[in-house]
């Protein structure tokens, strides 16, 4: 009896990963743990405050997908929140009266900041060759520097208060505006990944980039689209949650980058690319977003938190290695 | 042969379960001190399982080693070596940063004290090197020699204990014809020291050339124990794929060539490759290129393909000048190039059949409409393209990295019938892949000449040159040494240009 459920729980170890599981578990432990858990209310804050997490993840996974990574998104949502608040809040200033304008041109200019980050790396590891790794990281201490020289590292206040009523607090038929947006990228990536040639492009340079050049595929512009889509998903992330603090601060997302690989990992994106779903990555970043509000609730101190986020972090890799061996075993 | 001998090593009934499949079924095999004894079946038969099993990769489900004559048990790697058993597998294991007197010693350094006796091994890595006669630098990084160079250090790891039995998996696969030679002398030296030796290979040739036994396996199953001597083609085709495959090579009786696809004029690559070489490939013609490795044939095609850059020279298209050759624009106006290596150059193991039959073809129908893909349509074309080639287990679904070389070399080469090519080269369309597979690989090239397609075949194995080319051209250092009508093509007129002229 054991023997058959313990062989269709690896089958289906198999087949999904682990994240079914840490879901399972984690919902259980933490509904026993705080009886607000498992409530609508809660679930729907759960939602709201993965959004971002999610966005950013999804430009993550196009980095991972393509046998690279993207240490830079927590510096692109940094520049981005900065650049457009000060846009914003200047032009808020000089034309107090059109205030749809401000909106519109800070939000535009934050995001195009943001994805600015995301050309450097681009031409670096498509045109240079340099090393993703290399190439995203210094990226993110001139990004991070540039955020800080902008603004003395002080927040940037006097946006419009639109603006924040809108994209940060809004709810459009009992659903908060944020969440619309990321639905609305969600279903934008999953089209572009599964049902264009672009999207079969980007598995194919990660899966084997000697194999795609010599299939045709032009592997310099599907790096390029990668680093620059990646950028612009943690920049959109960058205003909206710039909207929701009401200011522009030049330390937002410094878990970022830690949170969007663990989110993508844990839901089974490879790091040696070519294999990654969209709506699995969602089910990864709601999963840690799950897993902070429930430890919020049971009221465990944020300094454990992170500890626990490594943790899973690294779990999630060791069981995808015991995974790769289970597939290797049951190989027919 | 030494007939009169016990059994060096003798297996029986050997078995081995993985989940849900049976990879050897009670097998038996023998090895006579002295002797070479391959081991000959279809990609999949189990061949690789056995060697597996008595170097002590894998331990067996059921069955029975001896060795002279007593039973023993081998549980790894390391009991095998202790046994006298050694394997050099396709796969080396070498570290590329160390040295080949450090690769030597891997994981059994000889000490001295709590420190290593560097001087020593130094010592005895000379000296086994010298007995091998092995003229390499012990003291070179292992990614600085050549692929036969560390073949040797990899055999001769083999020798740091005393050794009786060395089991080869296709040794040959990547050599060039001169490491190949150096290769059978070495082996021969080892026989004469009475050293049984386990070799696996698909090419017939060497079979002949080194073999004094052949033990027959399919789909895990041992067939039959033959006399080298005893075994022609065709017994050896028919007991391994168990029915008659009929002629390895297609009749072929194509009509005159079309219209020229690709003409070079006098082209040269940036790194020196290829040197001045003119030719031209005819709509409905199978041209072959020969020539030893590192001829410079296989570059000849990428370089009209785009693939590495061109120094002088002019490549044409249908025609019309191609200024700057690249894969992109190449596949769009319907040139494919398929390279030797699939695993490396040509697959993307980890996605499924049906994604990497159709990369090359994404941007027309059926695979696209408009801006998106056709899934639907996809899904059908990609499914009759493998039940055309007989893929098995036909299921596209899978990832490739689940399916046997064979039926791997076919995904791969299915992308030349996902759309209209006007010109489609092979380089080494057969490399790694059993007989039967081979024969139909060889049916599947002439179909696309008669289909109307121009198509190169790249071979470094000259029985395809001779029976597949209409038309033929041999390389030597990067040049053209011969152009040879289909009237003219022999075993001599081909070798005549092998190597440099006049010295041959």
């Amino acid at each position: 009896m054991f023997a058959i459920v313990g062989h269709w729980l690896k089958l289906l170890f198999v087949r999904l990963g682990i994240l079914p599981f840490l879901v399972l578990i984690a919902v259980l432990v933490f509904a026993l743990m705080s009886e607000n858990f498992l409530t609508t209310r809660n679930l729907m804050n759960v939602l709201r405050q993965s959004v971002y997490l999610t966005i950013v993840s999804l430009g993550q996974m196009l980095a991972l997908l393509s046998g690279g990574f993207d240490l830079s998104v927590g510096t692109i949502l940094a520049i981005s929140s900065v650049v457009g608040a000060l846009v914003m809040a200047g032009l808020h200033a000089a034309m107090p009266e059109s205030i749809a304008l401000a909106i519109t041109l800070g939000f535009l200019a934050g995001v195009l900041a943001g994805t600015t980050i995301g050309v450097a790396n681009a031409i670096g590891v498509a045109f240079f060759n340099v090393s993703p790794f290399m190439m995203s990281l210094g990226m993110a201490s001139v990004g991070f520097g540039i955020a800080l020289y902008l603004t003395g590292g002080v927040p940037v206040y006097g946006m419009p208060i639109e603006f924040g009523d809108i994209f940060g607090f809004g709810v459009w038929a009992g659903i908060p505006a944020p969440v619309w947006f990321a639905a609305l990228l969600v279903v934008l990536l999953a089209v572009l990944l599964y049902w264009t040639p672009w999207g079969r492009h980007f598995y194919a340079v990660g899966g084997n980039v000697n194999a795609a050049r010599l299939s045709g595929i032009n592997v310099k512009g599907t790096l390029i689209a990668t680093y620059v889509l990646c950028a612009a998903f943690a920049a959109i992330a960058g205003m909206l949650l710039t909207a929701r603090l009401d200011t522009g601060e030049a330390n937002i997302g410094a878990s970022m980058p830690l949170e969007s690989i663990a989110a993508c990992v844990i839901a089974g994106v490879s790091l040696r690319g070519g294999i990654g779903r969209v709506e699995n990555v969602v089910l990864g970043a709601l999963f840690i977003g799950l897993i902070q509000n429930g430890m919020n609730l049971a009221r465990i101190e944020s300094y454990l938190q992170t500890v626990v986020l490594g943790s899973l972090l690294i779990l999630a890799v060791v069981a995808d290695q015991i995974r790769l061996r289970f597939v290797a075993s049951i190989k027919d | 042969m030494n007939g009169d001998h016990a059994p060096l090593l003798a297996a029986s009934g050997i078995t081995k379960d993985y989940p849900g499949v049976r990879a050897l079924d009670g097998v038996d095999f023998d090895l006579l001190p002295g002797e070479v004894h391959v081991l000959f079946g279809e990609n999949g038969a189990g061949k690789s399982t056995l060697i597996s099993v008595l170097s002590g990769a894998a331990r067996p489900s059921a069955g029975r080693i001896e060795m002279n004559g007593i039973s023993v048990e081998i549980h790894s790697v390391h009991d095998a070596r202790a046994l006298g058993i050694s394997a050099v597998f396709q796969e080396f294991s070498l570290v590329p940063q160390m040295s080949a007197q450090e690769n030597l010693f891997l994981g059994e350094e000889r000490r001295k004290g709590m420190f290593l006796g560097t001087a020593e091994m130094r010592r005895e890595a000379t000296r086994i090197l010298a007995e091998l006669g092995f003229l390499l630098d012990a003291k070179r990084p292992v990614h600085r020699l050549t692929r036969a160079e560390q073949q040797m250090v990899e055999i001769a790891k083999a020798f740091r204990s005393e050794l009786s039995v060395l089991i080869l998996d296709e040794p040959t696969a990547s050599l060039t014809d001169h490491e190949t030679e150096q290769l059978f002398t070495l082996i021969r030296k080892l026989t004469a020291r009475g050293v049984g030796i386990v070799y696996i290979t698909h090419r017939m040739a060497e079979i002949r050339r080194i073999g004094n036994r052949i033990t027959v396996l399919r789909d895990g199953r041992y067939v039959a124990t033959l006399p080298v001597k005893d075994a022609d083609d065709d017994t050896l085709v028919k007991l391994m794929t168990g029915r008659d495959v009929g002629a390895v090579f297609p009749e072929l009786a194509l009509p005159p060539p079309g219209r020229e696809i690709l003409a070079l004029d006098r082209v040269s690559t940036a790194a020196g490759t290829v040197a001045e070489v003119s030719m031209n490939v005819r709509a409905g013609e199978i041209v072959g290129l020969a020539g030893l490795v590192g001829s410079g044939k296989s570059e000849v095609m990428q370089a009209a393909y785009g693939a590495i850059p061109i120094s002088a020279g002019e490549v044409r298209y249908r025609g019309k000048p191609v200024r700057k050759p690249s894969p992109r624009m190449a596949v769009r106006e319907g040139f494919l190039y398929m390279p030797p290596d699939r695993k490396n150059e040509g697959l993307i193991m980890m996605r499924s059949v049906r994604e990497n039959m159709s990369l090359a073809a994404l941007n027309c129908a059926p695979f696209r409409r408009g801006m998106f893909l056709d899934l639907g349509g996809e899904r059908a074309r990609v499914g009759q393209i493998a039940r055309q080639l007989n893929l098995n287990p036909c299921q596209p679904e899978r990832s490739v990295n689940h399916f046997s070389g064979g039926n791997q070399q076919k995904t791969m080469l299915a992308r030349s019938l996902t759309k209209k090519f006007d010109l489609i080269v092979f380089d080494e369309p057969t490399v790694g892949v059993d007989v039967g597979t081979r024969a139909a690989i060889y049916r599947f090239i002439v179909e696309q000449a008669r289909a109307g397609s121009a198509v190169v075949v790249i071979s470094s194995e000259l029985p395809e040159i001779l029976n597949l080319s209409t038309r033929a051209y041999v390389l030597y250092r990067g040049r053209i040494q011969a152009e040879i009508e289909r009237s003219e093509l022999s075993e001599e007129t081909v070798l005549e240009h092998y190597f440099e002229r006049g010295s041959a």
